[in-house]
């Protein structure tokens, strides 16, 4: 049992696989301009994650060792596609705003990530509790991301008005930066800063150290 | 790899079975969800269009049933000078035509940008525009299709005197004054969207000009 929530919790903040493992970062800054898309983008992503494990899971003892990355990236196209249909039909709106990322869930380092190093070696009911694990961490910091973007860029939260602009009367002057890409890089580098403090065994050592030569010492 | 079981995985037949095996079940899947959700889908991206050219003409109420409110709308059929049919409606009133909605598109900065435009029957003033389908930049182009710039638009003029299109988006701001006698014709620009701007001129000068649906607008001056 004490297995079972691990596996679901450590790839919130101590083994997240955005801010440790540096995964799926592409994404994390093209759908997060505001919180809506990025809140789909993480069902999306994390129900992917979660059954895809689990099917891989379920068939891991028949399948044949050189086409497996093949048999993985099959199954996790198909739920792609039924997640991607699904959204079509039923949140058209913002699957539009989504366009191409749900697409490319497929090639998204998490999902390939989990099947290929966990998936493969665990039973089923584990391996899809790593998914759904692998993929709230994933949201964690999409939604923070998305979260921040949001409310400094546009002063709203899922559309509703928190900080009244300025050109609308209110006190807050929109920073557009926020919605553009790079601040996304910003603020998933600071989220990693802070969480690195928190847990300071999450500090990478360094590989090497810049050696200081003076000039003198060479000629 | 030493303990040896019976079944082996890696063998041919097994790797047959199972790439086709997998194949097959996915590809029942997938197809399978395409064709339960088509109709769905088909119907969300008509309501999607219709809501569209419903805002354009200012018709769009919060909580509006779209079929009910779209049925003032007739659709019409236009050639244009290249020979090109596009499909324009017309908001009726009776037997009179209140608005003329006509479908524009464009290069902006990055994209191709579509949208609809709102004419009055005067063949001149325009009622509103909206573009629904767009990558410009986020926060900056993307203002095109944001209320406060598309609420500049309505009441400019399109023609000048003749038939040539006036209509265009200045940088800055439009100067708002009496020896500004331009004024109805310019839209104030985007502050770091100058390109999407340019483009959003040239586009819909190209629409309402003699390529376009120019002929057919002059038919209702």
């Amino acid at each position: 049992m004490s297995e079972m929530r691990k596996v679901v919790i450590d790839p919130l903040i101590d083994n997240n696989p955005v801010t440790l493992q540096m995964l799926g970062i592409c994404s994390a800054l093209a759908v997060t301009t505001s919180l809506l898309p990025a809140l789909l983008m993480c069902i999306a992503l994390t129900s992917v994650a979660a059954l895809s494990s689990a099917a891989i899971s379920l068939i891991r003892h028949r399948i044949p060792n050189n086409i497996r990355i093949i048999v993985h990236m099959t199954i996790i196209a198909s739920l792609v596609i039924l997640t991607d249909q699904l959204l079509r039909a039923y949140a058209f709106e913002t699957s539009k705003q989504l366009s191409v990322f749900v697409g490319l869930i497929i090639t998204n380092c998490i999902v390939l990530g989990r099947a290929e190093a966990f998936a493969m070696k665990n039973p089923v009911s584990l391996s899809f509790l790593d998914g759904l694990g692998n993929g709230l961490g994933y949201s964690l910091i999409l939604i923070t991301v998305a979260a921040l973007r949001e409310l400094f860029g546009a002063g709203t939260l899922l559309g509703y008005s928190i900080l009244p602009l300025t050109q609308d009367g209110g006190w807050y002057p929109a920073n557009g930066m926020m919605l553009l890409p790079p601040s996304a890089f910003f603020i998933i580098g600071l989220l990693i800063w802070a969480i690195r403090t928190w847990r300071k065994q999450q500090v990478e050592h360094a590989e090497y150290q810049i050696h200081e030569v003076h000039r003198t010492d060479v000629y | 790899m030493s303990d040896k079981t019976a079944f082996d995985r890696d063998s041919i037949s097994n790797t047959l079975t199972m790439a086709v095996g997998l194949s097959l079940i996915c590809s029942v899947v997938v197809a399978s969800a395409a064709i339960v959700l088509k109709p769905m889908q088909l119907k969300n991206q008509e309501e999607f269009r219709q809501r569209i050219i419903l805002e354009v003409a200012g018709l769009m109420e919060p909580g509006g049933d779209i079929a009910t409110l779209f049925e003032t709308i007739q659709p019409a059929t236009i050639d244009v000078a290249s020979g090109e049919s596009f499909e324009i409606y017309l908001e009726r009133n009776g037997d009179a035509v209140e608005q003329i909605i006509l479908p524009i598109s464009g290069p902006g900065l990055w994209s191709t940008m579509r949208g609809y435009l709102a004419v009055a029957p005067d063949g001149n003033t325009i009622k509103g525009i909206r573009f629904f389908e767009h990558a410009e930049t986020p926060g900056l182009g993307d203002q095109i299709d944001k209320a406060d710039w598309r609420n500049l638009w309505v009441g400019k003029q399109l023609y000048g005197d003749g038939n040539t299109p006036r209509i265009e988006v200045v940088r800055g701001f439009a100067l708002r004054d009496a020896t500004n006698a331009n004024l109805k014709y310019q839209i104030d620009g985007l502050s770091g969207a100058t390109l999407t701007g340019n483009g959003v001129s040239k586009l819909v000068r190209h629409w309402v000009g003699p390529e376009g649906f120019g002929p057919y607008l002059e038919t209702f001056r």
